[in-house]
């Protein structure tokens, strides 16, 4: 299906790309939206989304223009191709949104979390927990005889793995961002 | 040149400069500032409501029967959260309406103070945005924005919370042409070959069909004109929903009634029957298509709205049109004409043919037998004894409502002013305040049902201080009529809860307020009754006593596709089934 971008202000979009494609199926996608950061804006996003019954997987927000005060609020959501379409629909109606991007169907894009995990153990298990860190490029951000704090960064999956791993050699507490995404290329 | 002022004289100042000629309110300490620079001028007028859920409708009855947007001012807490209803109502309708609140001082927020609401809270799902004012230095150009959000795109009702040191301290005041509005410009044109696309399929269609709405009247005027052209031009049928009626004139040769789950046998036939459906500014509303995966199986469908996120909302949508109705439909028409005028004239002949057929059923015929007025009649008689005057109709919910839309027939735009999307039972009488307040001169008649009209009725109050001559038309079937009807259909003739018990004497009501009450029981006095209550200078109620049982039909049961219609008693029995029950 084809991407929709409502972008406030444009006069030549073409509602083409609002042709449907009513299947069942559930698609995970990821939107960045781009919004006067004005008090209540992310209370309007997440409204939206708990008002209309639409799921939100992962969410992050800051300013990211200080000069210009618009924040990127990007959002993971899953839903049909309907809903997903209804999604960025409604997303654009809101009145301080400038931009709807969808980076799943716009091209390539990058997804990046960072996450902290704390790990507590003795012997092996500790020099496991270690020698994983090591090959997923975690830093070690704390340590005490019996536990540490590790950083890592990477795509939602590998931090999920990593998560995997971790949880027999005594995981105890995970901390995530949430995924913030870029499109690939010079645009 | 920069002007210093209070904000409170900013508030009436960014009125007036927005044009702004009437604000219905009710006063309290967090706007008492904004009270006392209204008191100080006479540009703009100041009507005192009963309520504050009535100044919200009054501005909406102002609004749709004018164009313009209309303003509510109300004080912080319950002020506030009194408007909720009215915000609501006006959000799922799309009319343009201004609610201006006082909010605690800035300092105070979030204290528990006294009448202190989360106001931008309460009503940020019920606005189309809304803004907190906390530096005076920002009021005049927040209200500027507001002006232009509320009427830009698709119109819808906004609020501005306005602290009370605020409206005390002073700043700049910027005017409407300094104010920044570039972030929030709707498209307004259409995609051209799209609308292209569109014209090729009306060239071919054999039986097509135009589905209009409230958006049509909410582009103005020039979109109600163009919409003529093209039926007249074109040949093709036209239906509307209930916010649509009157964007094409009910005696135009091509109408074919309203449609709906209590629209025409003809105009939903049509809908069910068509292979080109032209969606003008219409939202698909449930109250529309009934069961979607039966609704208007053949067609190939094209939706202009101004909204994308109407479009393929819930019916999939073959050529979506993003844009304003008038912008589009001037397009549309280039586009036909340029190309040859061409029509599918040996198509259209026989769809013609079998519309006549539908129309044949004669779906509206009543008796009116017996001693007791029939609650179509005395819409007929109304409709007959005010055909062709200068004459607006609000209504409130129920079965009166659907009558009224059935049996009036409305010739221009912005004459009718109904609650559709959220059905607020005593929307009706504020709203009449609103629409006579903007047309002195004119017959405004809500027509009611007892129990709608007993939810706003503080508003004789008004009515009668600012010797507004409204006309109350209450049909009293002493039952919550509609109410009743699901339950003589849905659940069993178990009637619930739905009667009107311990109703007041409406002409000793409308005395006691000092104005005229009317009581009619008769069918033989009912054209006088009405004479009567059109030549009263006054505000009047005129109860009319009408039959208890009458239920209202055509009806399409919740669950059925638009060729399963119920038309009269006899085809209830065993009609709705369970899986219909459960919807709304
Ligand atoms: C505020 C509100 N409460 C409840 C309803 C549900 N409701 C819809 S119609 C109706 C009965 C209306 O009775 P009446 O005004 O006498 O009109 P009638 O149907 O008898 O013509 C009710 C209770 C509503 N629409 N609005
Ligand atoms: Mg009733």
């Amino acid at each position: 299906m084809a991407a929709l971008k409502i972008k406030k202000g444009s006069t030549s979009h073409s509602a083409y790309n609002l042709r449907p494609n009513f299947s069942d199926v559930q698609e995970r996608h990821t939107l960045a939206v781009l919004v006067d950061n004005e008090p209540g804006v992310l209370a309007r996003v997440i409204g939206l989304f708990a008002g209309r019954g639409y799921n939100i997987e992962s969410l992050t927000v800051a300013e990211v223009d200080h000069t210009g005060h618009t924040s990127r609020i990007t959002i993971v959501t899953t839903g049909t191709p309907q809903v997903i379409e209804q999604i960025k629909a409604q997303l654009g109606r809101i009145v301080p949104v400038h931009e709807v991007h969808d980076l799943t169907v716009e091209g390539p894009s990058v997804e990046r979390e960072l996450c902290l995990f704390k790990v507590a153990g003795e012997g092996d298990k500790r020099l496991e927990a270690l020698r994983l860190a090591d090959i997923f490029r975690a830093s070690v951000v704390d340590t005490t005889l019996d536990s540490f704090v590790f950083e890592l960064t990477g795509a939602p999956e590998k931090i999920d793995a990593f998560a995997e791993l971790m949880r027999p050699l005594g995981l105890v507490e995970v901390a995530r961002t949430g995924v913030a995404a870029l499109s690939r290329g010079a645009e | 040149m920069t002007r210093q002022m209070t904000g409170a004289e900013m508030v009436v100042q960014a009125l007036k400069d927005q044009g702004v000629d009437t604000v219905f309110g009710y006063p309290g300490g967090a706007v008492l500032p904004i009270y006392d620079a209204i008191f100080q001028q006479n540009d703009i007028r100041h009507i005192l409501v009963r309520h504050e859920q009535g100044a919200v409708h009054a501005a909406e009855g102002y609004a749709r029967s004018t164009g313009k947007v209309g303003v509510a001012l109300v004080t912080s807490g319950p002020g506030a959260t009194n408007a909720v209803t009215g915000l609501t109502d006006a959000l799922l309708d799309s009319i343009p309406i201004i609610v201006l609140s006082g909010q605690v001082p800035t300092f105070m927020i979030g204290s528990d103070a006294f009448q202190e609401a989360d106001t931008v809270g309460i009503t940020r799902p019920c606005t189309k945005h809304n803004w907190l004012v906390k530096d005076t230095k920002t009021l005049s150009g927040t209200l500027h924005q507001a002006f232009h959000v509320a009427k830009s795109g698709r119109p819808g009702p906004v609020l501005v919370d306005i602290p009370k040191d605020v409206q005390f301290a002073s700043a700049d005041y910027t005017a409407p042409k300094s104010a920044n509005t570039s972030n929030y410009q709707p498209q307004l044109k259409g995609d051209i070959d799209e609308i292209t696309a569109l014209v090729e399929l009306m060239e071919n269609a054999k039986r097509p069909v135009f589905y209009t709405g409230g958006g049509v009247i909410n582009s103005g005027p020039a979109a109600s004109q163009l919409l003529r052209e093209l039926v007249e031009a074109t040949g093709f049928p036209i239906t509307s929903t209930l916010m649509g009626l009157g964007a094409y004139p009910a005696s135009g040769t091509k109408w074919l009634g309203m449609l709906g789950m209590h629209g025409l046998y003809e105009a939903n036939m049509a809908m069910h029957g068509c292979d080109l459906m032209i969606n003008i500014g219409a939202r698909f509303d449930d109250r529309i298509t009934g069961l979607i995966s039966a609704f208007s199986p053949k067609s190939k469908k094209a939706h202009i709205d101004i909204d994308p996120s109407s479009i393929n909302k819930v019916i999939k949508t073959d050529i979506p049109i993003v844009g304003d109705v008038a912008h589009v439909l001037e397009d549309m028409l280039k586009v036909w004409k340029a190309r040859g005028r061409k029509t599918n004239k040996e198509g259209l002949a026989k769809w013609w043919t079998q519309i006549e057929q539908w129309r044949a059923k004669d779906c509206l015929a009543f008796k009116q037998d017996g001693p007791t007025i029939r609650p179509q009649y005395a819409l007929q008689r109304l409709e007959e004894l005010t055909k062709g005057m200068d004459r607006y109709i609000t209504t409130e919910v129920g079965q009166h409502q659907m009558w009224a839309a059935q049996y009036l027939n409305f010739e221009d735009p912005n004459r009718f002013m109904t609650s559709g999307g959220l059905g607020t039972m005593g929307y009706g009488f504020p709203a009449s305040i609103g629409v006579q307040m903007a047309h002195p001169d004119s017959l405004v008649v809500n027509v009611a049902g007892e129990a709608s009209w007993l939810m706003n009725m503080q508003e004789m109050g008004t009515a009668v201080q600012f010797r507004l001559p409204v006309k109350q038309f209450i049909l009293n079937n002493e039952r919550l009529g509609m109410v009743r009807q699901w339950q003589e259909l849905l659940h069993g003739e178990r009637y619930s809860h739905s009667w009107s018990e311990a109703l007041p004497d409406f002409v000793k009501l409308a005395e006691a307020f000092g104005a005229k009450g009317i009581l009619c029981s008769d069918p033989k006095d009912l054209d006088d009754a009405i004479m009567e209550m059109i030549n009263h200078d006054g505000p009047v109620i005129f109860d009319c006593l009408v039959e208890k049982h009458e239920n209202c039909f055509p009806m399409i049961p919740s669950g059925k596709p638009h060729n399963e219609m119920l038309l009269g008693e006899a085809s209830t029995q065993g009609a709705i089934e369970a899986g219909g029950a459960v919807l709304v």
